[in-house]
């Protein structure tokens, strides 16, 4: 790696501290998922019956569980997944909230009203209920989770952008791209788009950090991630009930879970001192 | 005789004001009739809220019209008809009153140029990045600020790009809406410089609506004093400035401040202020507030009348209009 390519993150980390904090916990967790072969010191899904259960030792820093697996090899490997669920569980409900919210906020009138309507109707379930319904009907699995949460978070996105685009189509250089004849894609999604996305943006990465716990506890439930792929939801579920015997299979994994949801909330606090962004 | 390029007849521009129970409306403009010449340039003066900058809106069909209609170049805009319209878009450009907020914040000034160039696709692109230097040139920005974004800028410099944008289309006509009222006055002086010079070189008829009589006076080769949404004095410049024919102009133009400290302004030029355009009143809307006003003027709106280029709208004859000096004034 070139020493150019870590100048600039490393001169925002000085005047942006929560963001340098935040981006070296994600960068850091990122960093192990990638190279987790080379990291984890043991096959995660390896079992050897004749080590269960051992506490934290030198060959296990972070004990084994029931069936002998390495903790730490597991939480590692883990990572990989949960950065996945924390980055697919956001982008797509981004994504759609984002083109719909835009879409709705600049036309107004009749549009708006069936955009809102639906996005009420959403917002009448208990975010949490109406994600299992929608993932008990198609089947458990990741990509439920994935399609759950698409047809769930985007109402965050929407609102968001769309209050924003309320704001913004009144400006003068909206009024000057109408009179200049510029179409309505082109002044939606170079216009108003590029103006009001930094409130999502900033949103985006505290939403990280919901999709993330919202992964875990749908896999704590059975109805994401399936044993035996090391996932840190399935991991705290797994080691439940050997919490009075075993601390080390919850406690590892739980702490995983809270820094890299720290790291998400870091990030979204100095992004949004950076983009001047106050929500 | 070739026809204006840009005739305006009986416009009425109304929107409404929000209301639960009883639906209200601004009656912004009422019945507004203009025509404008190629390379003629119409100041449009009066308080805020005469309806001035909404009548810029319409124009370009910005603002949903009530009644009335707008021809540009014998094409009629307003209505269901979408290609008058994109004829007048294709031609008419308009310059904003805050320069900071005119372009978008996010593009540097040569991207917010360019793109005027591409969208309308009569400059080859290859040739977009010398047409926008030259466009910067022509308004006289440094070529290293093309890269800027709008903050960047100062409010100078970015009216300048605005401008150019504007000028991007190659219009016939510009509206520019209070595009100096924001600025310093020494920039005030460039900028109104700077469009002198565009005038003359590229023939554009303006629309210069503005409420500083000052830079109407140097600039613009009729006036027209708008008054809650209608047209009351419409004429050559200097004629109106210095015999006006109606009240309301007089007060204006008595108004306005000079650098002779040895003439002080009227102590109370125009009293009270103009009614909401939620609710005119009766009969001549300016009669609440004319030392002048007559029974009649309650009555009716008083018919626009005629007299060689002079149109007034009011029943007194000119020498009835008492008006301080005609007075010499140089912006």
């Amino acid at each position: 790696m070139r020493a150019g390519s870590l100048r600039l993150p490393l001169r925002l980390g000085r005047r942006y501290p929560a963001f340098g904090l935040g981006l070296g916990v994600v960068g850091l967790w990122l960093l192990l998922a990638l190279f987790a072969p080379l990291v984890a010191p043991f096959d995660p899904i390896l079992q050897d019956g004749t080590i269960a259960l051992q506490p934290p030792s030198p060959a296990h820093p972070f004990g084994t569980d029931n069936f002998g697996r390495d903790v730490l090899s597991r939480v590692i490997w883990g990572a990989r997944i949960d950065l996945q669920i924390a980055f697919l569980g956001v982008i797509f409900p981004f994504l759609i909230g984002t083109v719909l919210g835009t879409v709705s906020g600049y036309f107004g009138g009749l549009v708006d009203t069936v955009f809102m309507r639906i996005l009420d109707v959403v917002l009448a379930f208990p975010f949490l209920v109406l994600m299992l319904a929608i993932i008990a009907i198609l089947g458990p699995g990741l990509a439920s989770f994935y399609i759950a949460m698409a047809m769930v978070g985007w109402v965050s996105y929407a609102r968001l952008i769309r209050a924003q685009v309320l704001v913004l189509r009144g400006a003068d250089f909206i009024v000057a791209a109408k009179s200049l004849g510029f179409g309505p894609l082109r002044i939606m999604f170079r216009h108003l788009l590029p103006n009001a996305i930094a409130g999502s943006i900033v949103f985006s990465m505290s939403d990280a950090v919901l999709v993330l716990l919202n992964g875990a506890a749908v896999s704590y439930l059975g109805l994401g991630v399936q044993p035996p792929v090391a996932e840190w939801g399935v991991m705290v579920a797994e080691g439940q009930g050997f919490i009075t015997t075993a601390w080390w299979m919850t406690t590892f994994p739980g702490l995983a879970i809270v820094t890299l949801a720290l790291g998400f909330s870091l990030l979204a606090d100095g992004l949004g001192d950076m983009l001047g962004v106050r929500e | 005789m070739t026809p204006p390029l840009l005739e305006v007849d009986d416009l009425v521009v109304h929107y409404p004001a929000g209301g639960m129970l009883r639906r209200r409306e601004v009656q912004a403009v009422n019945g507004v009739s203009l025509r404008l010449e190629p390379g003629e340039t119409l100041g449009l003066v009066g308080e805020s809220g005469s309806g001035k900058s909404t009548l810029g809106r319409a124009l370009l069909g910005l603002t949903p019209v009530t009644a009335g209609h707008v021809g540009f170049d014998g094409k009629r805009v307003s209505g269901r008809d979408r290609a008058g319209l994109a004829h007048l878009r294709r031609n008419a450009a308009m310059i904003f009153q805050d320069p900071f907020n005119a372009l978008n914040p996010r593009q540097t000034i040569a991207t917010s140029i360019a793109e005027v160039l591409r969208v309308k696709g009569e400059v080859p692109p290859a040739e977009v990045p010398a047409r926008v230097a030259a466009l910067l040139d022509l308004v006289g920005l440094r070529p290293d600020l093309a890269g800027r974004k709008p903050h960047a800028l100062s409010g100078g410099q970015c009216q300048r790009a605005g401008i150019a944008r504007a000028l991007a289309i190659e219009p016939r006509l510009v509206i520019a809406d209070e595009c100096v009222a924001a600025l310093d006055v020494s920039i005030q002086g460039q900028i109104i410089n700077l469009l002198i010079e565009l005038k003359a070189r590229m023939g554009l008829a303006m629309i210069f609506i503005a409420h500083d009589l000052a830079i109407v006076r140097r600039l613009c080769d009729r006036v027209a004093v708008m008054y809650l949404g209608r047209i009351v004095e419409e004429g050559p410049t200097e004629a109106v400035f210095s015999s006006p024919r109606h009240p309301y102009t007089a007060a204006l133009v008595a108004a306005i401040p000079s650098l002779d400290p040895a003439r002080p302004l009227p102590a109370d030029p125009l009293p009270g202020e103009p009614p909401s355009p939620l609710a005119l009143p009766p009969g001549c809307a300016f009669h609440p507030r004319c030392r002048l006003a007559r029974p009649e003027c309650r009555e009716m709106a008083p018919p626009a009348r005629h007299d060689g280029e002079r149109i007034t709208a009011c029943v007194l004859s000119p020498d009835e209009i008492t008006t301080t000096q005609p007075r010499s004034m140089e912006p």
